[in-house]
């Protein structure tokens, strides 16, 4: 059952990772980018690490995001490509 | 760029509830997973929540930067003195004091397993709240700055 669990969380990781990377736009990015770090404390948690899960759920998803979020507000939303 | 009434109010009412958790983890730090670090960082994303949801002009008199620094500083010594308090007392740097006193955290706990008290573990405690103002104060501040020097548009009109 556990596994079953470990195996969608492990895909649902390399989905959001693959799609942050081809985003075009950077909060679409940014928002990826909090759904793998909520995904990633998930499997650390699973893993029986709750120190780490804790740690991870309150820097990765809300700080780093809302620290991309302000960077995105000072650069434009788009990304340039040239 | 103001943000609408709808995340707005809800980061109002979810702040609380976020800073009641994060001091939870701190204070149970020595009980359950967690501990100052943890606890700090789940507070400081409350403050970033505000600052997210809110407009630079009331940001300014709800999250004061001067007193965060404060904090910040009053965490540090915190840790430190009850650290080389030890060494006042005559025993070895960071020897754990105030345990089995009787004073404050300072509950003996009998030998064996039990559901784990909260008014025990000596200068842990202590550390573990003086390292969740620090974490609190430092990453606030940060994303205060990071904020501030982004230069938010305020004036926009209400979405």
């Amino acid at each position: 059952m556990i596994e079953v669990l470990q195996i969608i969380i492990l895909i649902g990781l390399l989905l959001t990772a693959i799609l942050a990377v081809l985003q075009t736009d950077l909060l679409h990015a940014a928002v990826t980018l909090g759904a793998f770090s909520f995904l990633l404390a998930l499997e650390f948690y699973i893993l029986q690490a709750p120190d780490v899960a804790i740690a991870e759920a309150g820097i990765g998803a809300a700080l780093t995001t809302a620290i991309f979020i302000f960077a995105i507000r000072a650069v434009g939303r788009k990304e340039v490509t040239s | 760029m103001k943000q609408s009434n709808i995340v707005r109010i809800t980061a109002d009412i979810m702040f609380p509830f976020i800073m009641i958790f994060g001091a939870y983890v701190v204070l149970h730090g020595h009980l359950t997973p967690g501990g100052g670090f943890q606890g700090g960082a789940v507070m400081a994303s409350g403050v970033v929540l505000l600052l997210i949801a809110h407009c630079d002009k009331d940001i300014k008199t709800l999250i004061p930067t001067q007193i965060l620094k404060n904090v910040e500083t009053f965490g540090l010594l915190l840790f430190g003195l009850s650290a080389l308090a030890a060494v006042i007392l005559g025993s070895g740097f960071f020897t754990n004091w105030l345990v089995n006193t009787g004073l404050l955290f300072g509950t003996p706990v009998e030998y064996g397993p039990n559901p784990g008290y909260l008014n025990t573990g000596g200068v842990i405690p202590v550390m573990n709240i003086a390292v969740g103002l620090e974490v609190l104060a430092a990453l606030s501040v940060i994303a205060v700055i990071m904020f501030r020097s982004t230069e938010p548009d305020c004036g926009g009109e209400e979405q």
